[in-house]
């Protein structure tokens, strides 16, 4: 154990949490099997927008800048991840190497005009890069992004790599890592791996003096003026780890599915994960990609509930009444999740102001008291973090 | 020291200040010698908090400019100003609310030690032990030590003063700027600060001091201004200032 603490530097309490997180991750397909949310499909989409989050997070989470382009960043992974698999190799890591340099330099451009202004200024700045980028991907840079149908592979792409390497397979090839490809479980568990990684950064850069920084900046940026720091390239350095992360998912995706579309540069994914983000707790470490987790279990899920499945599930009514608990109930799941999904979020906004990161603490805190009846006065310090 | 010596750390030359046909600063000639305490006084909306904040780079002036130990200070963004070794002390305190006073103190000792900007991501925070050591050495001095793992947001106005000024210390500044060190402090406060300050002094330090305490000002200054409209009208040792006919009608005739 001290010898893992040295090794990945980490505090004890940290590789703890790290340790915990790791092992909550490559077990979904165990613990989440009660829920019916345990095949490949839906797995790999709770640890790829968990990536999403956990780097919006940082960005968000920890200078208070809110980003509602965040979306573009993970669309510009996404067809570079496709190229990469077009024109050199259906081999994962050249892709994922690709498409996280290419969101990068994206997200130096898009975060050095944004971080111009700060507050509400910025978001719509951001937001309208965003918006930018959608509309060009239709439009204009249909060359690069292949327009409303969307990037693909198809049969006589260059992919120079892989054929220099031998001849190729018939048909349409599967991205692999080395030779295994990634379909199903196997697909998931890579995607599960790489969620850790970007769960260990992030780790590492909230108990780094760098995190220390930021969230100072969030605190009060004038200050950090006035005490010698240029706040500018602090904020532009977090931004880009951030645009990082989103392209690293938007790899993903493109490595578990082979193809990439406009949409997913659209606003509304923009502003999913800011809802995965607060939902599950603005700041912390393992609540964005909690968030991440429901939103998806819900949009998935909920979505796929019809009115069979609720006269069944009361089947314990009695036959009249049933009528209308399926109906009233019905209004709820299906095409009507994101009623369920918004009220929840305004639940969570108004009673948890620090999501379910929150919840789970008041939870914990309880459970501590009641162990330890308090004993004179209650002079609570809390304790910073 | 004879006058003939005197070293001058900070030349405040010339400078004026005009919102719209408002003169905030008018004539303002200043020096002042290394290690000694400089008190500027005067009635309220003398111009005192614009002058500080000329001298920081929070405000441009209309005219004339600030030259800090060779340096030009006029036109340096704030972060410049105090790469150079000038700190400040707020009218009301500027902390990190939501985080700890130790962590607060730490902040701007990376400043010091790295500079405008450096990332250190995969270094831990833990093992930074020099910085935190000699936070939790001025947190001794200035009385907050064992309140260091708060939250800075949770504490009185004095604390947070007192914690302001150890965020100062750290950096170890060749001019600290004060900006009333003691408003709205308890009389008990107001002379422990005192004290901490005649402490600094020791270490050789030097500062300028706004404020309205006579109090304090006449325990700490070596050298007195006295601001009027703008103006500086009275300048000397605290003695001359203290008698000067101009400065009592500066105060009668003023807001007082």
């Amino acid at each position: 154990m001290g010898n893992l603490v040295s090794k990945l530097s980490l505090s004890r309490r940290d590789l703890l949490l790290l340790l915990a997180f790791g092992a909550a991750v490559l077990l979904m397909p165990l613990w989440l099997s009660p829920f019916g949310a345990a095949y490949p499909d839906l797995l790999q989409k709770f640890v790829i927008y968990a990536i999403f989050a956990v780097g919006f997070n940082l960005l968000f989470g920890l200078t208070g800048y809110l980003s509602f382009g965040h979306a573009a960043f993970l669309g510009a992974g996404s067809y570079a991840a496709v190229w990469s698999f077009k024109l050199l190799s259906m081999d994962a890591l050249p892709a994922l190497i690709f498409a996280v340099a290419i969101s990068g330099i994206f997200a130096l451009v898009i975060g050095y005009l944004s971080l111009r202004r700060s507050g509400i200024y910025f978001s719509i700045l951001t937001l309208a890069f965003a918006q930018m980028s959608y509309n060009l991907a239709y439009s204009v840079l249909t060359p690069i992004t292949n327009g409303e149908t969307g990037l693909q592979l198809a049969l006589d792409d260059p992919r120079v790599l892989d054929r220099a390497l031998g001849p190729q397979p018939e048909g349409l090839p599967v991205p692999h890592l080395l030779g295994l490809e990634l379909t199903g479980y196997t697909g998931f568990f890579f995607c599960a791996l790489v969620l850790i990684l970007a769960f260990y950064i992030t780790v590492k850069i909230f108990s780094s003096p760098f995190g220390l920084m930021l969230r100072a900046i969030k605190s009060n940026q004038n200050r950090m003026g006035y005490m010698g720091f240029d706040t500018k390239p602090y904020a532009l350095t977090v931004f880009v780890i951030s645009g990082m992360f989103a392209g690293l998912a938007g790899a993903l995706l493109a490595i578990t599915d082979p193809l990439a579309g406009a949409e997913r540069m659209q606003w509304t994914a923009s502003g999913e994960v800011v809802l995965m983000t607060i939902l599950g707790g603005v700041g912390t470490l393992v609540g964005p990609a909690l968030g991440a987790v429901v939103i998806k279990y819900f949009e998935n899920i909920f979505s796929a509930f019809n009115d069979q499945i609720l006269s069944n599930a009361f089947a314990f009514v009695p036959e009249g009444l049933r009528e209308t608990v399926v109906a009233i109930v019905g209004k709820f799941v299906g095409e009507g999740w994101h009623l369920t999904l918004g009220l929840i979020f305004v639940l969570v906004v108004v009673f948890l102001p620090g999501g379910i990161m929150e919840g789970i603490r008041r939870i914990m805190s309880l459970f501590r008291r009641a162990q330890r009846p308090a004993k004179g006065a209650p002079a609570r310090i809390q304790p910073a973090e | 020291m004879s006058t003939t010596e005197r070293n001058v750390v900070l030349h405040v030359d010339d400078v004026h200040k005009n919102y719209g046909g408002l003169h905030a600063l008018s004539d303002i000639d200043l020096e002042i010698e290394e290690g000694k305490t400089h008190a500027i006084i005067g009635p309220n909306g003398a111009g005192k908090s614009t002058l500080l904040n000329v001298i920081v780079g929070r405000i441009p002036p209309s005219k004339g400019a600030v030259v800090f130990d060779g340096q030009v200070l006029t036109g340096k963004k704030p972060h410049e100003i105090n790469q150079l070794g000038v700190a400040r002390v707020f009218q009301t305190p500027e902390i990190f609310p939501e985080l700890s006073v130790l962590q607060n103190v730490m902040v701007p000792a990376f400043a010091k030690r790295d500079g405008a900007f450096k990332v250190h991501m995969m270094r831990l925070l833990d093992s930074e032990a020099g910085i935190r050591e000699e936070a939790e050495h001025l947190l001794a001095d200035v009385g907050l030590h064992e309140r260091r793992d708060t939250h800075a947001g949770a504490l009185s106005r004095g604390d947070k003063r007192r914690m302001e000024l150890a965020m100062c210390l750290i950096q170890h500044p060749r001019l600290l700027l004060l900006d009333e060190p003691t408003a709205g402090m308890s009389r008990h406060d107001t002379n422990t600060t005192i004290e901490l300050l005649k402490k600094i002094k020791a270490r050789g330090m030097t500062k300028i001091i706004i404020e309205h305490d006579m109090h304090v000002v006449f325990s700490l200054a070596d050298r007195i201004s006295v601001l009027a409209g703008g103006r500086v009208i009275v300048e000397g040792l605290p003695d001359e200032v203290r008698g000067n006919p101009k400065v009592q009608e500066a105060y009668l005739g003023g807001a007082h």
